[in-house]
Protein backbone atom coordinates (compact mmCIF):
# COMPACT_ATOMS: atom_id res chain seq x y z
CA UNK A 1 0.00 0.00 0.00
CA UNK A 2 2.70 2.29 0.70
CA UNK A 3 6.81 2.35 -0.12
CA UNK A 4 8.39 5.32 1.47
CA UNK A 5 11.91 5.24 0.35
CA UNK A 6 14.72 7.71 1.67
CA UNK A 7 11.95 10.37 2.91
CA UNK A 8 14.46 13.39 4.27
CA UNK A 9 12.35 16.52 4.99
CA UNK A 10 14.76 20.11 5.85
CA UNK A 11 13.31 23.28 7.45
CA UNK A 12 16.38 25.73 6.55
CA UNK A 13 18.92 23.51 8.96
CA UNK A 14 16.84 21.27 10.96
CA UNK A 15 16.38 18.07 9.21
CA UNK A 16 13.25 16.94 10.84
CA UNK A 17 12.71 13.88 8.77
CA UNK A 18 15.79 11.96 8.30
CA UNK A 19 16.54 9.08 5.11
CA UNK A 20 13.11 7.04 6.71
CA UNK A 21 12.47 4.45 4.66
CA UNK A 22 9.72 1.72 5.26
CA UNK A 23 6.64 -0.54 3.40
CA UNK A 24 3.78 -1.44 4.23
CA UNK A 25 1.24 -4.28 2.87
CA UNK A 26 -2.60 -3.61 2.30
CA UNK A 27 -4.38 -4.45 5.58
CA UNK A 28 -1.40 -3.75 8.08
CA UNK A 29 -1.15 -1.33 10.54
CA UNK A 30 2.00 0.77 11.29
CA UNK A 31 2.32 2.78 14.63
CA UNK A 32 4.81 5.72 14.84
CA UNK A 33 6.07 6.43 17.67
CA UNK A 34 8.27 8.80 18.95
CA UNK A 35 8.97 11.50 21.87
CA UNK A 36 7.71 15.09 21.03
CA UNK A 37 10.36 16.49 17.58
CA UNK A 38 10.80 12.93 16.20
CA UNK A 39 9.19 13.46 13.40
CA UNK A 40 6.26 11.52 13.07
CA UNK A 41 3.94 14.54 12.07
CA UNK A 42 6.45 15.42 10.05
CA UNK A 43 7.14 12.41 8.89
CA UNK A 44 2.60 11.91 8.00
CA UNK A 45 2.47 15.07 6.19
CA UNK A 46 5.55 14.05 3.89
CA UNK A 47 3.42 10.76 3.23
CA UNK A 48 0.17 12.64 2.38
CA UNK A 49 2.42 14.82 -0.01
CA UNK A 50 1.14 18.45 2.05
CA UNK A 51 4.74 19.34 2.02
CA UNK A 52 7.67 19.42 -0.16
CA UNK A 53 11.01 16.83 0.72
CA UNK A 54 13.44 14.63 -0.66
CA UNK A 55 13.20 10.68 -1.56
CA UNK A 56 9.89 8.89 -2.81
CA UNK A 57 6.78 7.87 -1.32
CA UNK A 58 3.95 6.28 -3.00
CA UNK A 59 0.17 5.51 -1.92
CA UNK A 60 -1.02 2.65 -3.90
CA UNK A 61 1.46 2.99 -6.39
CA UNK A 62 0.86 6.35 -6.53
CA UNK A 63 3.57 8.99 -6.30
CA UNK A 64 2.61 11.38 -3.61
CA UNK A 65 5.08 14.04 -5.32
CA UNK A 66 4.12 13.70 -9.06
CA UNK A 67 0.41 12.81 -8.80
CA UNK A 68 -0.91 13.94 -4.92
CA UNK A 69 -4.45 14.47 -5.38
CA UNK A 70 -4.87 11.25 -7.16
CA UNK A 71 -2.56 9.73 -4.26
CA UNK A 72 -4.35 11.57 -1.68
CA UNK A 73 -7.52 10.18 -3.22
CA UNK A 74 -6.22 6.85 -1.67
CA UNK A 75 -6.03 8.28 1.89
CA UNK A 76 -8.55 9.36 5.00
CA UNK A 77 -6.68 11.93 7.14
CA UNK A 78 -7.76 12.49 10.63
CA UNK A 79 -5.39 14.94 12.78
CA UNK A 80 -4.63 15.36 15.90
CA UNK A 81 -7.62 18.13 16.10
CA UNK A 82 -10.03 18.74 13.53
CA UNK A 83 -9.16 22.39 12.28
CA UNK A 84 -12.00 23.35 9.66
CA UNK A 85 -14.28 26.59 9.94
CA UNK A 86 -15.77 26.77 13.17
CA UNK A 87 -18.80 28.71 11.93
CA UNK A 88 -19.34 26.14 9.53
CA UNK A 89 -22.30 23.49 10.19
CA UNK A 90 -21.56 19.56 10.73
CA UNK A 91 -23.59 19.36 7.68
CA UNK A 92 -22.32 22.14 5.53
CA UNK A 93 -18.76 20.53 6.04
CA UNK A 94 -19.68 17.25 5.24
CA UNK A 95 -21.10 18.24 2.14
CA UNK A 96 -17.96 20.37 1.13
CA UNK A 97 -15.66 17.59 1.74
CA UNK A 98 -18.09 14.80 0.34
CA UNK A 99 -18.05 17.16 -2.77
CA UNK A 100 -14.32 16.74 -2.92
CA UNK A 101 -14.24 13.18 -2.10
CA UNK A 102 -17.11 12.21 -4.87
CA UNK A 103 -19.12 10.86 -2.65
CA UNK A 104 -22.69 11.30 -2.56
CA UNK A 105 -24.65 12.89 0.37
CA UNK A 106 -25.83 9.52 1.35
CA UNK A 107 -23.06 8.04 1.73
CA UNK A 108 -22.11 11.29 4.30
CA UNK A 109 -25.21 10.45 5.99
CA UNK A 110 -23.99 6.94 6.56
CA UNK A 111 -20.22 8.20 7.21
CA UNK A 112 -21.86 10.53 9.88
CA UNK A 113 -24.50 7.56 11.14
CA UNK A 114 -21.63 5.67 11.37
CA UNK A 115 -19.62 7.22 14.16
CA UNK A 116 -23.06 8.20 15.75
CA UNK A 117 -23.22 11.61 14.59
CA UNK A 118 -26.61 11.74 12.93
CA UNK A 119 -28.14 14.19 14.67
CA UNK A 120 -26.20 16.77 14.89
CA UNK A 121 -26.21 18.08 11.64
CA UNK A 122 -27.02 21.72 12.85
CA UNK A 123 -24.76 21.66 15.03
CA UNK A 124 -21.71 24.16 14.50
CA UNK A 125 -18.28 22.77 14.27
CA UNK A 126 -17.02 25.33 17.37
CA UNK A 127 -19.82 23.83 19.18
CA UNK A 128 -18.57 20.57 19.01
CA UNK A 129 -16.82 18.36 21.74
CA UNK A 130 -13.23 17.55 21.13
CA UNK A 131 -14.69 13.73 20.89
CA UNK A 132 -17.06 14.40 18.58
CA UNK A 133 -14.76 16.64 16.24
CA UNK A 134 -12.17 13.78 15.99
CA UNK A 135 -15.30 11.46 15.48
CA UNK A 136 -16.47 14.15 12.37
CA UNK A 137 -12.52 13.53 11.24
CA UNK A 138 -13.22 10.13 11.02
CA UNK A 139 -16.34 10.47 9.17
CA UNK A 140 -14.58 13.11 6.67
CA UNK A 141 -11.85 10.33 6.12
CA UNK A 142 -13.83 7.27 5.62
CA UNK A 143 -16.31 9.57 3.21
CA UNK A 144 -14.89 7.85 0.03
CA UNK A 145 -13.95 4.23 1.73
CA UNK A 146 -10.26 4.87 1.18
CA UNK A 147 -8.13 1.66 1.85
CA UNK A 148 -5.52 4.19 3.99
CA UNK A 149 -6.21 5.79 6.86
CA UNK A 150 -3.73 8.31 8.29
CA UNK A 151 -3.96 9.38 11.97
CA UNK A 152 -1.74 11.78 13.69
CA UNK A 153 -2.24 11.20 17.16
CA UNK A 154 -5.60 10.88 16.68
CA UNK A 155 -7.21 10.89 20.73
CA UNK A 156 -4.34 12.86 21.88
CA UNK A 157 -7.12 15.63 22.83
CA UNK A 158 -9.50 13.07 24.39
CA UNK A 159 -10.72 11.97 27.60
CA UNK A 160 -10.73 8.54 28.59
CA UNK A 161 -14.40 7.92 27.12
CA UNK A 162 -13.68 9.16 23.65
CA UNK A 163 -10.34 7.63 23.33
CA UNK A 164 -12.00 4.33 23.44
CA UNK A 165 -14.67 4.90 21.04
CA UNK A 166 -11.70 5.89 18.41
CA UNK A 167 -9.58 2.90 19.33
CA UNK A 168 -12.68 1.09 19.30
CA UNK A 169 -13.24 1.95 15.53
CA UNK A 170 -10.37 1.73 14.43
CA UNK A 171 -9.77 -1.33 15.45
CA UNK A 172 -13.00 -2.05 13.20
CA UNK A 173 -11.79 -0.57 10.61
CA UNK A 174 -8.79 -2.65 10.63
CA UNK A 175 -10.73 -6.08 10.95
CA UNK A 176 -12.30 -4.55 7.79
CA UNK A 177 -9.39 -4.60 5.97
CA UNK A 178 -8.28 -1.09 6.27
CA UNK A 179 -4.20 -0.06 6.05
CA UNK A 180 -3.56 2.14 8.95
CA UNK A 181 -0.65 4.63 9.77
CA UNK A 182 -0.80 6.10 13.10
CA UNK A 183 1.25 8.47 15.09
CA UNK A 184 0.47 7.82 18.89
CA UNK A 185 1.75 8.68 22.10
CA UNK A 186 -0.08 5.59 23.80
CA UNK A 187 1.12 2.31 24.28
CA UNK A 188 -1.98 0.51 25.11
CA UNK A 189 -3.41 2.10 21.46
CA UNK A 190 -0.35 0.87 19.72
CA UNK A 191 -0.49 -2.18 21.42
CA UNK A 192 -3.92 -2.77 20.44
CA UNK A 193 -4.02 -1.76 16.55
CA UNK A 194 -0.31 -2.07 15.06
CA UNK A 195 1.09 -4.68 13.36
CA UNK A 196 4.45 -3.18 13.76
CA UNK A 197 6.29 0.11 15.08
CA UNK A 198 8.41 2.77 13.57
CA UNK A 199 10.60 4.02 16.50
CA UNK A 200 12.03 7.85 15.57
CA UNK A 201 14.20 9.81 17.57
CA UNK A 202 15.40 12.88 16.15
CA UNK A 203 14.03 12.16 12.59
CA UNK A 204 15.71 8.68 12.06
CA UNK A 205 13.87 5.42 12.78
CA UNK A 206 15.54 3.84 15.63
CA UNK A 207 14.03 0.36 15.50
CA UNK A 208 11.45 -1.03 13.14
CA UNK A 209 9.91 -3.16 15.52
CA UNK A 210 6.48 -4.75 16.77
CA UNK A 211 4.51 -3.57 19.99
CA UNK A 212 5.42 -7.26 21.58
CA UNK A 213 9.36 -6.46 21.00
CA UNK A 214 8.73 -3.24 22.56
CA UNK A 215 6.70 -3.94 25.34
CA UNK A 216 8.05 -8.10 25.46
CA UNK A 217 6.00 -9.42 27.96
CA UNK A 218 3.47 -12.68 28.05
CA UNK A 219 1.31 -11.65 31.54
CA UNK A 220 -1.43 -9.08 31.50
CA UNK A 221 0.31 -5.69 31.74
CA UNK A 222 -0.92 -2.28 32.16
CA UNK A 223 1.08 0.44 31.01
CA UNK A 224 1.46 3.50 33.40
CA UNK A 225 2.86 6.69 32.45
CA UNK A 226 4.59 8.83 35.29
CA UNK A 227 5.33 12.50 35.00
CA UNK A 228 8.57 13.50 36.94
CA UNK A 229 9.05 16.28 39.63
CA UNK A 230 11.86 17.58 37.57
CA UNK A 231 13.38 16.91 34.13
CA UNK A 232 15.39 14.01 34.61
CA UNK A 233 13.65 11.55 31.95
CA UNK A 234 17.16 10.32 30.52
CA UNK A 235 18.53 9.41 34.06
CA UNK A 236 14.85 7.44 34.93
CA UNK A 237 14.64 5.76 31.60
CA UNK A 238 17.70 4.65 32.54
CA UNK A 239 17.20 3.82 35.88
CA UNK A 240 13.71 2.09 34.82
CA UNK A 241 15.97 -0.05 32.24
CA UNK A 242 18.62 -1.25 34.79
CA UNK A 243 15.72 -2.61 37.04
CA UNK A 244 14.02 -4.64 34.58
CA UNK A 245 11.36 -2.41 33.01
CA UNK A 246 10.54 -1.69 29.69
CA UNK A 247 10.15 2.11 29.38
CA UNK A 248 9.80 4.34 26.82
CA UNK A 249 10.33 7.79 26.76
CA UNK A 250 7.62 9.88 24.56
CA UNK A 251 7.93 13.15 25.10
CA UNK A 252 5.03 13.36 27.79
CA UNK A 253 6.07 10.95 30.59
CA UNK A 254 7.54 7.69 30.69
CA UNK A 255 5.78 5.20 29.57
CA UNK A 256 6.60 1.80 31.36
CA UNK A 257 4.78 -1.78 31.04
CA UNK A 258 4.31 -3.38 34.21
CA UNK A 259 2.22 -6.42 35.62
CA UNK A 260 -1.06 -5.26 36.80
CA UNK A 261 -0.28 -6.22 40.32
CA UNK A 262 3.22 -4.28 40.16
CA UNK A 263 2.62 -0.94 39.42
CA UNK A 264 4.61 0.66 42.30
CA UNK A 265 8.14 -1.30 41.40
CA UNK A 266 8.87 1.91 38.86
CA UNK A 267 8.33 4.23 41.65
CA UNK A 268 10.70 2.42 43.75
CA UNK A 269 13.16 2.17 41.22
CA UNK A 270 13.01 5.73 41.02
CA UNK A 271 12.98 6.79 44.73
CA UNK A 272 16.21 4.50 45.24
CA UNK A 273 17.70 6.99 42.46
CA UNK A 274 16.18 9.94 44.43
CA UNK A 275 14.21 10.74 41.71
CA UNK A 276 10.82 11.55 42.32
CA UNK A 277 7.28 11.12 40.56
CA UNK A 278 4.74 14.20 40.35
CA UNK A 279 1.99 11.86 39.00
CA UNK A 280 1.06 8.70 37.63
CA UNK A 281 -1.41 7.39 34.98
CA UNK A 282 -2.86 4.19 34.32
CA UNK A 283 -3.31 3.74 31.05
CA UNK A 284 -5.71 1.10 29.42
CA UNK A 285 -5.45 -3.09 30.22
CA UNK A 286 -3.26 -4.13 27.59
CA UNK A 287 -3.13 -8.59 27.06
CA UNK A 288 -1.18 -9.07 24.41
CA UNK A 289 -2.49 -12.62 23.08
CA UNK A 290 -5.43 -10.91 22.26
CA UNK A 291 -4.33 -8.36 19.54
CA UNK A 292 -1.88 -10.31 18.34
CA UNK A 293 -2.95 -11.37 14.67
CA UNK B 1 -19.89 5.20 18.93
CA UNK B 2 -21.30 2.72 16.53
CA UNK B 3 -18.65 0.02 15.76
CA UNK B 4 -18.04 -0.10 12.05
CA UNK B 5 -19.05 -3.60 10.74
CA UNK B 6 -16.54 -5.18 8.79
CA UNK B 7 -16.40 -4.86 4.60
CA UNK B 8 -14.39 -6.18 1.98
CA UNK B 9 -11.06 -4.59 1.53
CA UNK B 10 -11.88 -1.37 -1.39
CA UNK B 11 -9.24 -1.70 -3.33
CA UNK B 12 -9.57 1.82 -5.36
CA UNK B 13 -11.64 4.67 -3.42
CA UNK B 14 -13.16 7.17 -5.75
CA UNK B 15 -11.07 8.71 -7.83
CA UNK B 16 -10.29 12.17 -7.55
CA UNK B 17 -12.25 15.15 -9.09
CA UNK B 18 -11.73 16.73 -12.07
CA UNK B 19 -9.33 19.73 -11.81
CA UNK B 20 -12.36 22.33 -12.65
CA UNK B 21 -14.24 20.54 -10.14
CA UNK B 22 -12.25 20.63 -7.35
CA UNK B 23 -11.95 24.12 -7.97
CA UNK B 24 -15.36 24.75 -8.40
CA UNK B 25 -15.65 23.05 -5.06
CA UNK B 26 -13.70 25.08 -3.21
CA UNK B 27 -15.15 28.57 -5.16
CA UNK B 28 -18.50 27.27 -3.90
CA UNK B 29 -17.51 26.99 0.07
CA UNK B 30 -15.25 30.62 -0.35
CA UNK B 31 -18.32 32.28 -1.80
CA UNK B 32 -20.83 31.00 1.17
CA UNK B 33 -18.25 31.48 3.88
CA UNK B 34 -17.53 35.29 2.59
CA UNK B 35 -21.35 36.34 1.97
CA UNK B 36 -21.77 35.15 5.36
CA UNK B 37 -19.20 36.85 6.83
CA UNK B 38 -19.12 40.49 8.53
CA UNK B 39 -16.68 41.67 6.53
CA UNK B 40 -18.74 41.08 3.10
CA UNK B 41 -21.79 42.74 4.67
CA UNK B 42 -20.46 45.75 6.07
CA UNK B 43 -18.64 46.94 2.69
CA UNK B 44 -21.65 45.74 1.02
CA UNK B 45 -23.43 48.34 3.41
CA UNK B 46 -20.98 51.06 3.33
CA UNK B 47 -20.36 50.70 -0.65
CA UNK B 48 -24.51 50.53 -1.17
CA UNK B 49 -24.82 53.77 1.35
CA UNK B 50 -21.96 55.47 -0.47
CA UNK B 51 -23.16 54.75 -3.92
CA UNK B 52 -26.52 56.08 -3.08
CA UNK B 53 -25.58 58.73 -1.78
CA UNK B 54 -23.35 60.11 -4.71
CA UNK B 55 -26.18 59.21 -6.94
CA UNK B 56 -28.75 61.43 -4.38
CA UNK B 57 -25.75 64.16 -4.50
CA UNK B 58 -25.55 63.70 -8.54
CA UNK B 59 -28.94 64.45 -8.94
CA UNK B 60 -29.49 67.43 -6.22
CA UNK B 61 -28.91 71.02 -7.44
CA UNK B 62 -29.17 70.25 -10.56
CA UNK B 63 -32.95 68.95 -11.11
CA UNK B 64 -33.27 65.35 -12.32
CA UNK B 65 -34.17 66.25 -15.87
CA UNK B 66 -31.86 67.62 -18.70
CA UNK B 67 -29.01 65.76 -17.90
CA UNK B 68 -27.04 62.49 -18.41
CA UNK B 69 -27.93 61.24 -14.85
CA UNK B 70 -25.91 58.15 -14.85
CA UNK B 71 -23.12 59.52 -17.09
CA UNK B 72 -22.87 62.47 -13.96
CA UNK B 73 -22.96 59.70 -11.23
CA UNK B 74 -20.73 57.35 -12.81
CA UNK B 75 -18.32 60.41 -12.42
CA UNK B 76 -18.75 61.14 -8.87
CA UNK B 77 -18.41 57.62 -8.18
CA UNK B 78 -15.40 56.99 -10.16
CA UNK B 79 -13.55 58.75 -6.91
CA UNK B 80 -15.50 56.54 -4.38
CA UNK B 81 -14.70 52.92 -6.05
CA UNK B 82 -10.96 54.06 -6.33
CA UNK B 83 -10.87 53.97 -2.72
CA UNK B 84 -13.45 51.35 -1.32
CA UNK B 85 -13.06 48.95 -3.87
CA UNK B 86 -9.72 47.90 -3.83
CA UNK B 87 -10.10 48.14 0.30
CA UNK B 88 -12.32 45.89 -0.19
CA UNK B 89 -10.92 43.03 -2.39
CA UNK B 90 -7.16 43.21 -1.22
CA UNK B 91 -8.32 43.10 2.68
CA UNK B 92 -10.35 40.00 1.31
CA UNK B 93 -7.66 38.55 -0.76
CA UNK B 94 -5.19 39.37 1.87
CA UNK B 95 -6.82 36.49 4.10
CA UNK B 96 -7.68 34.00 1.64
CA UNK B 97 -4.39 31.72 2.53
CA UNK B 98 -2.62 33.09 5.29
CA UNK B 99 -6.11 32.82 7.70
CA UNK B 100 -6.56 29.17 6.61
CA UNK B 101 -2.98 29.16 7.68
CA UNK B 102 -2.88 30.38 10.66
CA UNK B 103 -6.24 28.85 11.76
CA UNK B 104 -4.62 25.49 10.99
CA UNK B 105 -6.97 24.39 8.52
CA UNK B 106 -4.84 24.81 5.51
CA UNK B 107 -2.83 21.33 5.97
CA UNK B 108 -6.18 19.84 6.76
CA UNK B 109 -7.18 21.32 2.99
CA UNK B 110 -4.18 20.71 1.46
CA UNK B 111 -4.63 16.71 2.73
CA UNK B 112 -7.56 16.35 1.01
CA UNK B 113 -7.41 14.67 -2.59
CA UNK B 114 -6.92 18.30 -4.19
CA UNK B 115 -3.96 19.88 -5.42
CA UNK B 116 -2.68 23.37 -4.70
CA UNK B 117 -3.62 25.03 -7.43
CA UNK B 118 -7.65 23.75 -6.90
CA UNK B 119 -6.94 25.57 -3.60
CA UNK B 120 -6.00 28.98 -4.26
CA UNK B 121 -8.08 29.17 -7.79
CA UNK B 122 -11.16 27.90 -5.95
CA UNK B 123 -10.43 30.43 -3.20
CA UNK B 124 -9.72 33.49 -5.83
CA UNK B 125 -13.02 32.15 -8.10
CA UNK B 126 -15.01 32.34 -4.32
CA UNK B 127 -13.75 35.45 -3.37
CA UNK B 128 -14.44 37.37 -7.08
CA UNK B 129 -18.01 36.05 -7.37
CA UNK B 130 -18.92 37.41 -4.11
CA UNK B 131 -16.79 40.51 -4.55
CA UNK B 132 -18.41 41.29 -8.15
CA UNK B 133 -21.68 40.05 -6.35
CA UNK B 134 -21.42 43.06 -3.42
CA UNK B 135 -20.51 45.79 -5.98
CA UNK B 136 -23.61 44.50 -8.40
CA UNK B 137 -25.91 45.21 -4.84
CA UNK B 138 -24.43 48.40 -4.45
CA UNK B 139 -24.71 49.44 -7.94
CA UNK B 140 -28.19 47.93 -8.10
CA UNK B 141 -29.45 49.89 -5.83
CA UNK B 142 -27.84 53.13 -6.82
CA UNK B 143 -29.24 53.04 -10.48
CA UNK B 144 -32.61 51.81 -9.46
CA UNK B 145 -32.48 55.01 -8.11
CA UNK B 146 -31.28 56.86 -10.57
CA UNK B 147 -33.76 54.98 -13.41
CA UNK B 148 -36.28 56.25 -10.73
CA UNK B 149 -35.59 60.07 -11.02
CA UNK B 150 -33.61 60.02 -14.90
CA UNK B 151 -34.69 57.49 -16.53
CA UNK B 152 -32.20 55.90 -17.59
CA UNK B 153 -30.11 58.52 -19.49
CA UNK B 154 -26.69 57.34 -19.60
CA UNK B 155 -26.65 53.83 -18.58
CA UNK B 156 -24.35 52.45 -21.32
CA UNK B 157 -21.51 54.91 -19.47
CA UNK B 158 -22.84 53.40 -16.04
CA UNK B 159 -22.81 49.89 -17.06
CA UNK B 160 -19.04 50.04 -18.86
CA UNK B 161 -18.65 51.69 -15.13
CA UNK B 162 -19.73 48.58 -13.22
CA UNK B 163 -17.39 46.23 -15.73
CA UNK B 164 -14.44 48.47 -15.07
CA UNK B 165 -15.08 48.25 -11.44
CA UNK B 166 -15.70 44.86 -11.58
CA UNK B 167 -11.96 44.31 -13.40
CA UNK B 168 -10.08 46.45 -10.82
CA UNK B 169 -11.99 44.39 -8.31
CA UNK B 170 -10.40 41.49 -9.74
CA UNK B 171 -6.82 43.26 -10.03
CA UNK B 172 -6.87 43.75 -6.32
CA UNK B 173 -7.91 40.59 -5.52
CA UNK B 174 -5.23 39.07 -7.18
CA UNK B 175 -3.00 40.75 -5.68
CA UNK B 176 -4.19 40.53 -2.04
CA UNK B 177 -3.95 37.00 -2.80
CA UNK B 178 -0.47 37.04 -3.30
CA UNK B 179 0.23 38.98 -0.42
CA UNK B 180 -1.39 36.14 1.37
CA UNK B 181 0.58 33.46 -0.23
CA UNK B 182 3.55 35.02 0.86
CA UNK B 183 2.54 36.19 4.69
CA UNK B 184 2.64 33.53 7.71
CA UNK B 185 -0.13 35.52 9.72
CA UNK B 186 -3.37 36.54 8.93
CA UNK B 187 -2.59 40.31 10.75
CA UNK B 188 0.74 40.78 8.43
CA UNK B 189 -1.57 40.16 5.63
CA UNK B 190 -3.90 42.16 5.88
CA UNK B 191 -1.30 44.79 7.04
CA UNK B 192 0.45 44.88 3.91
CA UNK B 193 -2.54 44.49 1.93
CA UNK B 194 -3.46 48.25 3.73
CA UNK B 195 0.02 49.23 2.86
CA UNK B 196 -0.65 48.59 -1.14
CA UNK B 197 -3.49 50.24 -0.96
CA UNK B 198 -2.14 53.54 0.87
CA UNK B 199 0.69 53.02 -1.99
CA UNK B 200 -1.63 52.45 -5.03
CA UNK B 201 -3.76 55.28 -3.94
CA UNK B 202 -2.13 58.14 -2.60
CA UNK B 203 1.61 57.55 -2.47
CA UNK B 204 2.01 56.74 -6.57
CA UNK B 205 0.56 59.75 -7.65
CA UNK B 206 3.14 61.65 -5.36
CA UNK B 207 5.97 59.59 -6.32
CA UNK B 208 5.03 59.90 -10.01
CA UNK B 209 5.08 63.39 -9.92
CA UNK B 210 7.90 64.04 -7.78
CA UNK B 211 9.61 61.78 -10.28
CA UNK B 212 8.67 63.87 -13.04
CA UNK B 213 10.09 66.69 -11.64
CA UNK B 214 13.20 65.38 -10.19
CA UNK B 215 14.09 63.01 -13.51
CA UNK B 216 12.22 65.59 -15.65
CA UNK B 217 10.43 62.55 -17.70
CA UNK B 218 8.95 62.56 -20.71
CA UNK B 219 5.37 62.59 -21.37
CA UNK B 220 4.97 59.10 -22.63
CA UNK B 221 7.27 57.93 -19.80
CA UNK B 222 4.84 59.53 -17.64
CA UNK B 223 2.28 57.94 -18.95
CA UNK B 224 3.83 54.22 -19.14
CA UNK B 225 4.52 54.63 -15.46
CA UNK B 226 1.04 55.78 -15.07
CA UNK B 227 -0.63 52.92 -16.52
CA UNK B 228 1.46 50.47 -14.66
CA UNK B 229 -0.80 51.71 -11.43
CA UNK B 230 -3.65 49.36 -12.10
CA UNK B 231 -5.49 52.26 -10.25
CA UNK B 232 -4.78 54.94 -13.12
CA UNK B 233 -5.17 52.67 -15.56
CA UNK B 234 -9.10 52.25 -14.35
CA UNK B 235 -9.49 55.91 -14.02
CA UNK B 236 -7.96 57.08 -17.37
CA UNK B 237 -10.59 53.78 -18.47
CA UNK B 238 -13.63 55.39 -16.89
CA UNK B 239 -13.40 58.62 -18.05
CA UNK B 240 -12.03 57.54 -21.77
CA UNK B 241 -15.33 55.60 -21.50
CA UNK B 242 -18.00 58.62 -20.72
CA UNK B 243 -16.35 59.95 -23.72
CA UNK B 244 -14.70 62.42 -22.05
CA UNK B 245 -11.36 64.07 -22.91
CA UNK B 246 -8.30 62.86 -21.57
CA UNK B 247 -7.31 66.32 -21.45
CA UNK B 248 -8.38 66.88 -18.03
CA UNK B 249 -5.49 65.00 -16.93
CA UNK B 250 -3.13 67.59 -18.78
CA UNK B 251 -0.76 66.61 -21.24
CA UNK B 252 -0.25 63.27 -20.12
CA UNK B 253 -3.60 62.98 -21.31
CA UNK B 254 -3.74 64.26 -24.36
CA UNK B 255 -0.34 62.28 -25.61
CA UNK B 256 -2.39 59.15 -24.87
CA UNK B 257 -5.60 60.31 -26.57
CA UNK B 258 -3.49 61.84 -29.23
CA UNK B 259 -0.95 58.86 -29.78
CA UNK B 260 -3.46 55.75 -29.29
CA UNK B 261 -7.01 56.79 -30.52
CA UNK B 262 -9.61 54.09 -30.22
CA UNK B 263 -7.11 51.64 -28.65
CA UNK B 264 -6.59 53.22 -25.66
CA UNK B 265 -9.58 52.32 -23.87
CA UNK B 266 -8.61 49.06 -24.73
CA UNK B 267 -5.02 48.60 -23.41
CA UNK B 268 -5.72 50.82 -20.26
CA UNK B 269 -8.71 47.70 -19.82
CA UNK B 270 -5.81 44.93 -20.96
CA UNK B 271 -3.30 46.58 -18.51
CA UNK B 272 -6.06 46.30 -15.43
CA UNK B 273 -6.89 42.51 -16.79
CA UNK B 274 -2.96 41.95 -16.67
CA UNK B 275 -3.05 43.09 -12.77
CA UNK B 276 -5.91 40.57 -12.59
CA UNK B 277 -3.69 37.91 -13.93
CA UNK B 278 -0.26 37.86 -13.13
CA UNK B 279 -0.21 38.42 -9.61
CA UNK B 280 -2.73 35.68 -9.42
CA UNK B 281 -0.60 33.07 -11.69
CA UNK B 282 2.74 34.50 -9.32
CA UNK B 283 0.49 33.91 -6.37
CA UNK B 284 -0.18 30.02 -7.64
CA UNK B 285 3.14 29.39 -8.68
CA UNK B 286 4.74 30.32 -4.98
CA UNK B 287 2.01 28.36 -3.23
CA UNK B 288 2.92 25.29 -5.56
CA UNK B 289 6.44 25.50 -4.41
CA UNK B 290 6.10 26.25 -0.78
CA UNK B 291 8.38 24.10 1.25
CA UNK B 292 5.41 23.51 3.60
CA UNK B 293 1.35 24.37 4.09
Amino acid sequence: MITATNITKKFGRITAVSSVSFELADGASLALWGSNGAGKTTLIRCILGVCRFQGRASIGGIDVRRRGRHARALVGYVPQELAFHDDARLASAMAFFAGLRRATPATAARSLAAVGLTGHERKRVRDLSGGMKQRLALAIALLSDPPLIVLDEPTSNLDAAGRGEVVHTLRALKQAGKTLIFASHRPDEVISLADRVLVLERGRVERDTTPAELWPTEKPVQVIRLHLAMAREEDAAEALRRAGHAVHLNGDGLCVAVARDRKAEPISALALHRIEVRDIEVLDDVRFPEVQP
Amino acid sequence: MTALTATPITVHAAPARSFFGGVAAFARREFRDAIASRWFLLYTIAFTVLAVGVSFLSLSGVGSHGFAGFGRTAAGLLNLIMLVVPLMALTAGAGAIAGERERGTLIYLLAQPVSRTQVILGKYAGLATALVCSLCIGFGVSAGVLAWRTGGVGIAAYAMLVAFTALLALAMLSVGVLISVVSRRSAVATGIALFVWLALVFVSDLGLMASSILFRLRVQEIFGLAILNPMQSFKMAVIVNMNASLDVLGPVGAYASFTLGRALPWILAATVAAWAVLPLALATILFARRNSP
